[in-house]
């Protein structure tokens, strides 16, 4: 384009804008006319008028020891938000440059191999969609202190897009050694977190991601590497992951002997209970919310199974005494968030709802009390009981 | 699909080689069998100043912990199978090296990874005298520690979920 040409088109398209400014800003008189200045942004913001936030908390006065909440009972879809996925850190979110971050795997290979970004980048890749739960979701349901709220009940569960690269790939170009069965991932956080996974769910379905919902991960979801194990606990799944070491032994670290193993009754704790259950929750409508009178309504949520995928979801209009099935939203993905919906009608009596998830192997989301018999009230993760509650005369809806 | 050759291929163009020791330099893993530690030595005595200068400040006095969750590092030992169990490095942590490890990766908490090798066995050895697992005078080293026999070594199983019957 000459410069002459070039002029002409700005000096036409500030004409427009002359005109589109002339018109008063921020009312809504004419459909076509645009009613603010906030267009035109290069990595866009959502209206003003959407408040929605995580319920963040630091635990202690070191800033970094934390935790954030997905507001599950104001989100839709199945997808979260990077912004609103949920966060819990054991030492910050580290700053790092890509450019200067590579991931090395070692130890029972034949090839001890050091990965860039950009090499890493450069292999075939994958996107998926799966959840991330955090094992302690839910600990407060079953402490007794049931949360007020889907966020406060079941907020560390999240769903995303994952892109990255198989794990398989890279570990068979670094060719583990007989005998190798574990591998202990480590994140370059300050706290340099680390798990021992077992080899065969590396070779299985482990990513390591790079990418969350189209874009580069968010620094708080382990920016600019992570490993991702599809059904896992969230732990397990290293942020900012830097190093693999290949073993014949786990590393029995301090995230998998003194945190993340379930003390049963009899003082004895279950360890590597990797598996998330599978659980679910009404997120409409639930606590905090209220109906505005009795009518037709209808009632939704997540599901979600660590096992594959959600079978079949029920819900329950008496407390849990009968069930009926739900609809799922297509597509129904193993190891991914599920949305059910079902239609009731609400006479104005009190009424407790209830959901509960049954997965492709046949398992039944179970009560609380269930949990409690099998191992006791002091086992603190991994919990994934029915979530009740109660829509009030009033309308308005509580936990139970 | 990508094929096997096309994959091969890919991945000789990507992926360094790494030599063993820019390995040691970052390897921080500790393993149960004491593979992984470092050459070097401690006493509780050594630790009980170190740890009043360096870890006192968060886990209080003799690591009873303080409030807002920086945890209890002493005690609970035989509470495990009651109502009311406290998990400590000296009731819950089955192996000693766990000690050296999370202490060497991880705390400082504001200054973590900046203890020397001596220094962690000291504070280490401080925090197992404090717990009546080994004595005051007792030396850890890469070769004791590993043999330090925890009071909850044998406190944990597999996990034995699912609690129902399915079809897996
Ligand atoms: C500025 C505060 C602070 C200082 C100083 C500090 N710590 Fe910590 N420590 C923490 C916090 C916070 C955690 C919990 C981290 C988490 O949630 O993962 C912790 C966790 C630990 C744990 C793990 C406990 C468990 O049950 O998992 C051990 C062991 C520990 N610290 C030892 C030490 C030692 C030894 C020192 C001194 C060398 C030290 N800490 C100094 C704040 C501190």
């Amino acid at each position: 384009m000459s410069i002459r040409e070039r002029r002409r088109w700005l000096a036409l398209a500030a004409s427009f804008a002359v005109s589109a400014c002339s018109r008063k800003p921020g009312t809504n008189e004419g459909a076509a006319k645009p009613a603010s200045t906030l267009t035109m942004r290069p990595y866009g913001e959502r209206s003003p008028y959407e408040k929605v936030q995580r319920d963040a908390r630091e635990s202690t006065k070191s800033v970094g020891v934390g935790s954030s909440r997905t507001p599950l009972h104001e989100l839709e879809g199945t997808i979260t938000p990077s912004a609103l996925h949920f966060e819990r850190h054991h030492a910050g979110v580290p700053v790092i440059d890509p450019a200067a971050h590579s991931l090395v795997i070692h130890g029972l290979v034949r090839k001890a191999l050091r990965f860039s970004l950009a090499e890493l980048k450069r292999l075939p890749s994958v996107s998926r969609l799966h959840f991330i739960e955090c094992s302690g979701n839910g600990g407060g349901e079953l402490a007794g202190s049931a949360g007020a709220d889907a966020s406060r009940s079941h907020g560390l569960l999240s769903n995303s897009e994952w892109t990255g690269v198989r794990l398989k790939i890279l570990l068979e170009a670094a060719g583990p050694e007989a005998g190798a069965k574990w591998m202990i991932a480590e994140g370059a956080d300050a706290c340099r977190m680390a798990r021992s996974i077992p080899l065969t769910k590396a070779l299985d379905d482990a990513l390591i991601a790079y990418g969350q919902n189209g874009e580069a991960l968010r620094p708080e979801q382990g920016y600019p590497l992570r490993l991702l194990l599809p059904g896992w606990e969230g732990n397990a799944s290293i942020k900012w992951l830097h190093r693999l070491h290949i073993a014949a032994e786990p590393a029995m670290g301090n995230q998998e002997t003194a945190h993340y193993t379930d003390l049963h009754p009899t003082g004895k704790a279950s360890i590597f209970t990797f598996e998330m259950e599978a659980n679910s929750v009404i997120t409409r409508p639930s606590g905090s919310q209220k109906l505005a009178g009795p009518g037709a309504y209808e009632i939704t949520g997540l599901a979600w199974s660590g096992r594959g995928k959600v079978a079949r979801v029920e819900v329950s209009l008496d407390g849990g005494e009968s069930w009926q099935a739900a609809s799922l939203d297509e597509p129904v993905l193993a190891k991914a968030a599920t949305r059910f919906r079902y239609a009731f009608k609400w006479s104005g009596a009190p009424t407790v709802i209830a959901s509960r998830c049954i997965d492709e192997t046949g398992y039944v989301q179970p009560a609380r009390e269930e949990i409690i018999a099998a191992r006791g009230p002091n086992s603190t993760y991994h919990y994934n009981g029915i979530k009740r509650w109660m829509i009030k005369q009033d309308g308005s809806v509580t936990h139970v | 699909m990508f094929s096997t050759l096309m994959l091969a291929a890919m991945l000789a163009q990507s992926g360094k080689p790494v030599s063993a020791e820019e390995i040691r330099a970052i390897d921080l893993t500790v393993f149960p069998n004491g593979s992984g530690l470092p050459r070097g030595k401690g006493t509780a005595v050594r630790g009980a100043a170190l740890y009043k200068e360096k870890c006192a400040e968060c886990h209080n006095e003799k690591g009873e912990g303080r409030e807002q969750q920086y945890p209890r590092l002493v005690g609970g030992i035989g509470s495990l199978a009651t109502a009311e169990p406290v998990k400590t490095v000296g009731s819950y942590w089955p192996h000693a090296t766990t000690v050296f490890d999370y202490i060497r990766r991880a705390m400082p908490y504001e200054t973590p990874r900046s203890l020397s090798a001596d220094e962690v066995y000291s504070i280490t050895a401080v925090l197992l005298y404090w717990n009546g697992i080994i004595g005051e005078n007792d030396e850890l080293n890469e070769k004791t520690l590993p043999r330090v026999k925890m009071p909850n070594r044998e406190g944990f199983v597999p996990d034995s979920r699912p609690h129902q019957k399915t079809k897996r």
